[in-house]
C-alpha cells in the first residue's frame, strides 16, 4: 500500500485533469458547443428541405458527406489498429500512447457513421438496411464491418481501462459510484491481471483483421462500380494505407495537444514523437507508391473515359487540389520527417501531421468527386461546390469529436497509469532479458555475470 | 416469358422531344423550375441528350441528339449495389424501383454508367391546375428517394388485365410505353425481344443496331439504330 501511495505521488499529474478543471476548459467546451449547435441548425434545415440545400446535383450525387465518411473512417485506423500492432510487437514506447490513440478510434467511428446518415435522402428509413438487407451491396458490407469494428474497438479501449478505473475508484473523492460500476470489482490480483492480459492480447489479434476489413470495404463501395478511376483492384490496400497514414497523423496531433494542455512532457517525450514520425514517414512513402502506381497505370492504359477524370485531376478543374495534396502528403512530410533534427521535435512532427490530414482529406475529396462529375456519358458532366450546410456539418462533427475527446480526458486518465507503472517495474528487466535471448549463447562469461 | 425491349432509330429521330413531354405527363414527373434546372437538378426519365462528335467532317453532323431512357440492362450495375433491395430486375427484364423502401443513399445513381437514375431533391410540386391532371396509375414519389424510367410498367399491368378479362393472350403492340406511342416520326419501337416475330426482334437484327457502351457488359435492352460509325464513338 505504501508503495502504491508513493507511485500515486509520482503519477499525480496523470490524475490532475480529472481532479481539477479550470475555467479555460469550460470556455473551450463552450466554443465547441456553439459550433455544434450551428451544425445542428444546418442539419434541421436539411431535414426540413431535403438534400436540396446541399451543393449536390446530377451526376455528382455524392459530395462532402461521403468524403468526410471516408476521411473519418480512415482516421479511426489511428487508434485500435496501431495500438494493437505496437502491443503485439512489444514496442515498449507504446505505453503512454495507446489509450490516447484508442479513444480517437471509438469516437471518430460514430462521426463516420453519422456522415452516412447525413447523406441519406430518407434517414427515417435507415433501418431498412436491417429489415431488407442486400448482401450483394458493398454498402451492406460497410454496415457489417463498421459495426463489428466499433464493438471490438470499444471493448479494446475498455479492457486496459479497468485497472485505471479501479485507481480512480480508490482515490477520487467524486463520482465514486460511476467508477465503482465500471471497475467491475477489480482488485489487481495476480489472477485478474492474467485474465486481463490474455483478453487484451486476444482483442489485439482480433482487431487487426477487422480494421483492415473496414477500410477495404469502404474502398469497395467505389471499386465495385464500373465508374472511371474507381474501378481499380488496388483500391482496398490503397485505402488501408491512406487510413493508417491519416490515423498516425491524428495520434500525433492529439498527443501534442494533451501534452501541452495537461503538462505531460515527462510522459510524452520527443522520442515518442520521433518514433511515430518515423512510422508516418514510412506511410507517406507507401502512400506515394500506391498513388503513383494508380495514376501511372491509368495514364498508360489511357482509356478515354478514365483519361477525362485523370486530366481533370492533374491539369483541369481539380488540379489545384491535386497538387496541394501531393505537396501536403509527400513533399512536406518527407522534408520534415526525413530530417532527424525536425523529426525529433514535437513541432516538426505536428506540422507534418497537420499537413498530412489536409492532404488526406483532399485525397478523399479527389477520389469521390472527379469520377462523379466526369461520367462516361460526357453530356452529364457537371460542377460541384459544397453548400454552407455541408461545410457547417463538417465543422460541427470535428468540433463534437474534439469536445467528446476533451470530456474523456476529464473522466479517465488519458495516459494508462497502470501500464506506465508496469513499464517502470517490469519492462526494463524484461527487455534486457529479451535482448539477451536474441544473442548467441557464446556470450563472454564476464559480461553474462555483470548483467545478472 | 416476355423480354421487353425498346428500339430507337436515330436516323429517323428528329429530336422533337415529344417523347420527353409524353413521359413527364404519363409518369407524373414534376416540372422543375429554372433555378433548380440551373443547379442540375431537373428530373427527367427520358432525356434527349447531345453527343458532340469532335471528328465530324463532310456531311456528318457534329451534334447527335439521342433519346436516353433507362437502358433496362439485363445485367444492371444499379440493382447489385442497392443496400436495401429497393431496386431489382423482374422476370421480364424490367428494372424497377420500390419508392417506399428506398433510403435515398444514391448508390444506384452513382453506379449507373448511363446517368439515367433520378433523385428527388425536394417535395414534388405542380402549379395549379396541373395537379388535377395527374395520372392515377402512377404513384407520386416523395422527397429523398430515387426514381427512374419503368418502361411504363403500369401500362403492362393494364394491358395484361384487359387481356386476362377477355380471356386471351397479350397481343403485340398492346403494351407500349408513352414515349413510343407518341413518337411522331416513328423512330421508336417496343415489344418482346424473345419473340422472333416481333418488330423489336426484327430491327435488332439490323446491321445498324448497337447498344450504348456495350463494352461494359451491362447488356442493355434499349437498341439504337444508326448508320455509320455512331455506335463506336460514344
Amino acid at each position: 500500500m505504501e508503495k502504491s501511495e508513493a507511485s500515486m505521488q509520482q503519477d499525480a499529474v496523470l490524475l490532475r485533469p480529472i481532479e481539477q478543471t479550470s475555467w479555460k476548459f469550460w470556455v473551450f467546451i463552450g466554443i465547441l458547443l456553439a459550433i455544434w449547435l450551428w451544425g445542428m441548425f444546418a442539419w434541421l434545415t436539411q431535414l426540413r428541405h431535403g438534400l436540396e440545400v446541399t451543393g449536390l446535383n446530377v451526376p455528382v450525387y455524392w459530395g462532402l458527406y461521403i468524403t468526410n465518411f471516408v476521411f473519418f473512417i480512415g482516421i479511426s485506423h489511428a487508434g485500435t489498429l496501431i495500438s494493437a500492432i505496437l502491443r503485439l510487437s512489444h514496442a515498449e514506447w507504446r505505453r503512454p500512447i495507446t489509450r490516447a490513440a484508442e479513444v480517437i478510434t471509438v469516437l471518430v467511428l460514430f462521426f463516420g457513421v453519422g456522415c452516412v446518415l447525413l447523406d441519406l435522402g430518407r434517414p427515417d428509413r435507415a433501418l431498412n438496411v436491417i429489415k431488407h438487407p442486400n448482401f450483394m451491396s458493398p454498402l451492406l458490407w460497410d454496415v457489417t464491418s463498421i459495426s463489428i469494428y466499433l464493438t471490438a474497438s470499444t471493448v479494446y479501449l475498455y479492457l486496459p481501462l479497468i485497472p485505471d478505473i479501479a485507481i480512480l475508484r480508490d482515490h477520487m473523492p467524486k463520482r465514486r459510484w460511476f467508477y465503482r460500476i465500471l471497475a467491475l470489482g477489480w482488485k489487481g490480483t495476480e489472477r485478474q491481471h492474467r485474465i486481463l492480459e490474455n483478453a487484451i492480447a486476444t482483442m489485439a489479434v482480433l482487431v487487426i483483421p477487422i480494421a483492415v476489413s473496414v477500410h477495404t470495404v469502404v474502398s469497395w463501395v467505389f471499386a465495385m462500380t464500373v465508374q472511371p478511376m474507381w474501378h481499380s483492384t488496388i483500391f482496398g490496400p490503397y485505402f488501408v494505407v491512406g487510413a493508417i497514414f491519416s490515423g498516425i497523423a491524428a495520434i500525433i496531433i492529439a498527443m501534442a495537444a494533451i501534452r501541452k494542455v495537461y503538462h505531460l512532457e515527462s510522459y510524452l517525450k520527443p522520442i515518442h514523437f520521433n518514433n511515430l514520425g518515423l512510422l508516418l514517414l514510412v506511410m507517406s512513402l507507401l502512400w506515394f507508391y500506391f498513388t503513383f502506381a494508380e495514376f501511372l497505370t491509368t495514364y498508360y492504359g489511357s482509356e478515354p473515359s478514365h483519361m477525362v477524370v485523370f486530366l481533370s485531376k492533374t491539369e483541369g478543374e481539380f488540379a489545384p487540389y491535386f497538387w496541394t495534396m501531393v505537396v501536403a502528403c509527400v513533399v512536406i512530410p518527407l522534408a520534415l520527417l526525413g530530417n532527424g533534427r525536425t523529426r525529433g521535435t514535437v513541432w516538426g512532427t505536428v506540422v507534418a501531421s497537420v499537413s498530412v490530414e489536409i492532404g488526406m482529406w483532399l485525397e478523399r475529396f479527389l477520389i469521390v468527386i472527379p469520377s462523379l462529375s466526369r461520367p462516361r456519358l460526357p453530356f452529364a458532366a457537371a460542377h460541384y461546390s459544397p453548400s454552407w450546410v455541408e461545410w457547417s456539418l463538417l465543422a460541427a462533427f470535428v468540433a463534437m469529436f474534439i469536445l467528446l475527446y476533451a470530456v474523456f480526458t476529464k473522466l479517465f486518465p488519458i495516459i494508462s497509469i497502470w501500464e506506465i507503472r508496469e513499464g517502470r517495474e517490469r519492462s526494463v528487466l524484461e527487455v534486457s532479458r529479451r535482448v539477451q535471448s536474441y544473442l548467441d549463447s557464446a556470450v563472454p562469461p564476464a559480461l553474462d555475470q555483470k548483467s545478472s | 416469358m416476355a423480354r421487353w425491349a425498346m428500339v430507337i432509330d436515330l436516323d429517323r429521330c428528329t429530336a422533337c422531344q415529344a417523347c420527353v413531354v409524353a413521359c413527364q405527363v404519363e409518369n407524373n414527373v414534376p416540372p422543375t423550375g429554372v433555378g433548380e434546372a440551373e443547379k442540375g437538378r431537373a428530373i427527367s426519365w427520358l432525356r434527349v441528350v447531345p453527343f458532340v462528335d469532335e471528328e465530324a467532317h463532310g456531311t456528318r453532323p457534329p451534334l447527335r441528339l439521342t433519346p436516353l431512357p433507362c437502358q433496362h440492362c439485363d445485367n444492371p450495375p444499379c440493382t447489385k449495389v442497392c443496400p436495401v433491395q429497393a431496386t431489382s430486375i423482374d422476370d421480364e427484364g424490367l428494372v424497377a424501383q420500390i419508392y417506399p423502401r428506398c433510403i435515398g443513399c444514391r448508390y444506384c445513381t452513382t453506379a449507373c454508367p448511363y446517368t439515367v437514375r433520378e433523385f428527388n431533391w425536394k417535395r414534388p410540386e405542380w402549379p395549379e391546375p396541373m395537379e388535377q391532371g395527374l395520372s392515377p396509375d402512377v404513384s407520386i414519389r416523395p422527397k429523398g428517394v430515387v426514381e427512374k424510367c419503368t418502361f411504363c410498367h403500369h401500362r403492362l399491368q393494364r394491358a395484361r388485365d384487359r387481356a386476362r378479362a377477355e380471356n386471351r393472350e397479350l397481343q403485340e403492340g398492346e403494351y407500349m410505353p408513352a414515349c413510343v406511342e407518341t413518337c411522331p416520326s416513328g423512330a421508336m419501337a417496343f415489344g418482346d425481344w424473345d419473340d422472333p416475330r416481333s418488330e423489336v426482334s426484327r430491327l435488332s437484327q439490323s446491321p445498324r443496331a448497337f447498344h450504348l457502351m456495350e463494352e461494359l457488359g451491362t447488356e442493355p435492352k434499349v437498341i439504337y439504330l444508326s448508320k455509320g460509325e455512331w455506335g463506336g464513338e460514344v
